[in-house]
């Protein structure tokens, strides 16, 4: 099968050294004890820990690595032998089995021994209740203390009553954190964390809104890697020096029309989890027919357009309670809908991930609703976030070749 | 005479039917695809061509092992290739159900050939050829048996596990109930029609094709006491995906 060439990315070296520093940071934080280290959910209060001195880890960005170098199926087990079961969060399985067997992909990529201790857990169940039970076993098993928002999922909308809550709930996160960070919580140092991660927002998002010009500089392919500062780094200065790198690079590609993919023909959307093991395959797959991917949910999940530095408690609740993960299905409908008429999209790719059924929409008629009401194909993939056990890579080709075949005579 | 070939390399059989510029098939095959896919191809295709020479005939590829094939001028998915064949047989929209080794589609053609729609089946063997084999074998039944069986089954008997293993094991407990043999074998064909049923509404007409249509008849019997509109069986059903594939190469050609 032929093999597509691409201008590649410059700033992904950038990227990369970015990456690098926030691991190398937090090992040297492990090793010497100079920082206090919070362990954080991807949508938690990275900010305010964030302005309490804290280095920051993320958790699931653990998982994603085990997930895209292809380890995870080596730790799972041991993470179902200890009671956890294979249909759960795989990121999870993953991740405690990576723990129990004292490996971590940390090691071959920087040689960091070790991911680093924690000295406290926090988590919002924003996103899924497995956030929670995945730092509970840390926190039994290291002893630390566990802080936590639990936010209503499944909302018609942000409702005043629950945005207070989680404020209040954010608030009283303070004292705990006061104490293990040994020093007080400072409202200006918070309120300027919020304006850094405020602005990397709307830079990332930018970035994103690249590909709405014809031929897309990037693809979703390169959006799950760049889109690592804006997770791990979002509220610090260097994520946003980054951003206004890679901003001008792809402002510099639409300009020059350079394309992501050489020759697209379909514009698609992804909607659900990345399938991590299998990147390269599904890019090169897509570019081979010919195809670009160039609009996610999941990418477009670190945009936090609501952080308002002059209210920060409230703005931060806000902004975290209105993920579209938390939404219910006629407000992710709309979302959808929006994306695709904007970027122009010829249908609608769904990943039905086995473990990750928060992440996964394709699992109550959705697709049916909007392809009626888009007028677009969708196709379903199933597979899973991390666990290669629930994918059939040849059932998937056939399944996408003949989902492009099927756009390409209605052209 | 101008001809053309198509190939479908299935993951239990492989099947080759060449066309004249008619469309009529004058010549196909069909054998397991083994493990040597590439040498399975060019003896089925051989063999089909009943001893006419094959170079520059048009060939397109399709099915599981498409992209192994070097001498196939052109590979299309099995999708497009039995809703081309499919259609060709029928001239009208329909639903195509195709109950292949190891998959199940379902395909919305309109009434001009377009596909507007598929459906396969998720990851699991259950409701698939392979899953009447397996069940076969457990139960120690030859193949060539179990349709005439099936007919004679007095009662039915309900199968309705998703998966293959789990079902062996229902047919087990259902064994050791005392459940007879004919009735077991219904049940199993019944739980391959469920199965294509959950994946999408059906709607008249409907062509049916692949290997378990073609082997067992009582699996069409099934769809129409289910249901009360048109079902299609075209005459050789395992060759739809094969036939279609010789029409894109026939149409490429042209």
């Amino acid at each position: 099968m032929e093999e597509r060439k691409r201008v590649e990315i410059k700033a992904t070296a950038q990227v990369r050294a970015v990456m690098e520093q926030h691991f190398r940071e937090l090992d040297e934080a492990d090793k010497t004890k100079n920082r206090k280290i919070a362990w954080c959910s991807s949508v938690g209060p990275a900010e305010l820990a964030i302005s309490m001195g804290f280095l920051v880890y993320f958790f699931e960005n653990h998982g994603a690595m085990l997930g895209s170098t292809r380890t995870a199926n080596d730790y799972i087990p041991l993470a179902n032998a200890a009671g956890y079961s294979p249909d759960i969060c795989s990121y999870l399985t993953s991740d405690i089995g990576a723990y129990l067997k004292g490996e971590t992909p940390l090691q071959r990529a920087y040689g960091i021994e070790h991911i680093p201790k924690p000295d406290v857990l926090l988590y919002n169940t924003n996103q899924c209740r497995e956030v929670y039970d995945w730092m509970s076993w840390y926190a039994r098993e290291l002893k630390v203390p566990l802080y936590g928002i639990n936010t209503p999922r499944t909302q018609r909308q942000s409702r005043e009553d629950v945005i207070n809550s989680v404020a209040a709930q954010i608030e009283e996160m303070v004292p705990g954190l006061e104490e293990v960070a040994g020093r007080r919580f400072d409202i200006d140092e918070f309120r300027e964390v919020i304006a850094t991660s405020r602005e990397c927002s709307q830079l990332w998002e930018e970035c994103l809104d690249t590909a709405e010009a014809q031929p897309s500089p990037m693809t979703f392919f390169d959006d799950c890697i760049h889109m690592g500062p804006a997770v791990v780094m979002r509220g610090r200065k260097e994520a946003n020096d980054y951003y206004k790198i890679l901003l001008a690079e792809l402002k510099e590609r639409v300009e020059q029309g350079v394309a992501a993919v050489e020759g697209a023909r379909h514009r698609l959307y992804w909607e659900g989890m990345p399938i991590w093991g299998k990147l390269r395959i599904m890019s090169e797959l897509f570019a081979r027919l010919n195809s670009c991917i160039l609009v996610s949910t999941y990418c477009n999940s670190w945009v936090f357009s609501d952080l308002d530095p002059k209210d920060p408690f409230k703005s931060m609740a806000r902004a975290y309670s209105s993920i579209f993960i938390g939404q219910d299905d006629n407000w992710k409908e709309d979302y959808i809908s929006e994306k695709v008429k904007r970027f122009n999209l010829d249908g609608i790719l769904y990943h039905d991930s086995k473990t990750c059924p928060n992440n996964t929409n394709s699992r109550y008629a959705m697709p049916d609703r909007l392809s009626e009401q888009l007028g677009i194909p969708y196709l379903i993939i199933y597979g899973d976030l991390n666990d290669l056990r629930c994918f059939s890579e040849e059932q998937t080709i056939t399944n996408v070749e003949a989902f492009i075949e099927q756009l390409e005579e209605s052209r | 005479m101008t001809i053309y070939a198509g190939i479908d390399i299935g993951s239990c059989t492989t099947k080759a039917v060449v066309i004249d510029q008619e469309d009529n098939i004058i010549g196909s095959h069909v054998r397991r695809s083994g493990v040597d896919y590439q040498s399975v191809a060019r003896e089925v295709l051989e063999t089909a061509l009943e001893g006419r020479e094959w170079d520059n005939i048009p060939i397109v590829a399709t099915g599981y092992g498409r992209h192994t094939i070097d001498f196939a001028k052109e590979v299309k998915t099995e999708i497009a290739c039995h809703a081309k064949g499919g259609f060709h047989y029928a001239q009208r929209a329909l639903m195509l159900v195709d109950i292949g080794g190891q998959d199940n589609k379902v395909i919305k053609i309109d009434n001009s050939g377009h596909r507007l729609d598929f459906k396969m089946n998720r990851k699991c063997a259950a409701g698939t050829g392979t899953f009447i084999e397996e069940i076969a074998a457990r139960m120690a039944i030859p193949l060539e048996m179990l349709d005439d069986m099936a007919r004679k089954a007095e009662k039915r008997v309900k199968i309705g596990s998703y998966c293959t293993v789990f079902a062996s094991t229902e047919i087990l407990a259902h064994i050791r109930a005392g459940v007879a043999s004919e009735e077991l074998v219904r049940g199993v064909f019944e739980s391959v029609v469920d199965r294509v049923m959950e994946m999408i509404p059906l709607a008249d007409p409907i062509l049916l094709c692949g290997g378990v249509v073609q082997y067992f008849p009582i699996v069409a019997d099934i769809f129409r006491e289910r249901m009360s509109g048109e079902i299609i069986v075209p005459p050789l059903p395992q060759l739809t995906g094969a036939y279609g594939a010789a029409l894109f190469a026939r149409q490429s050609a042209d």
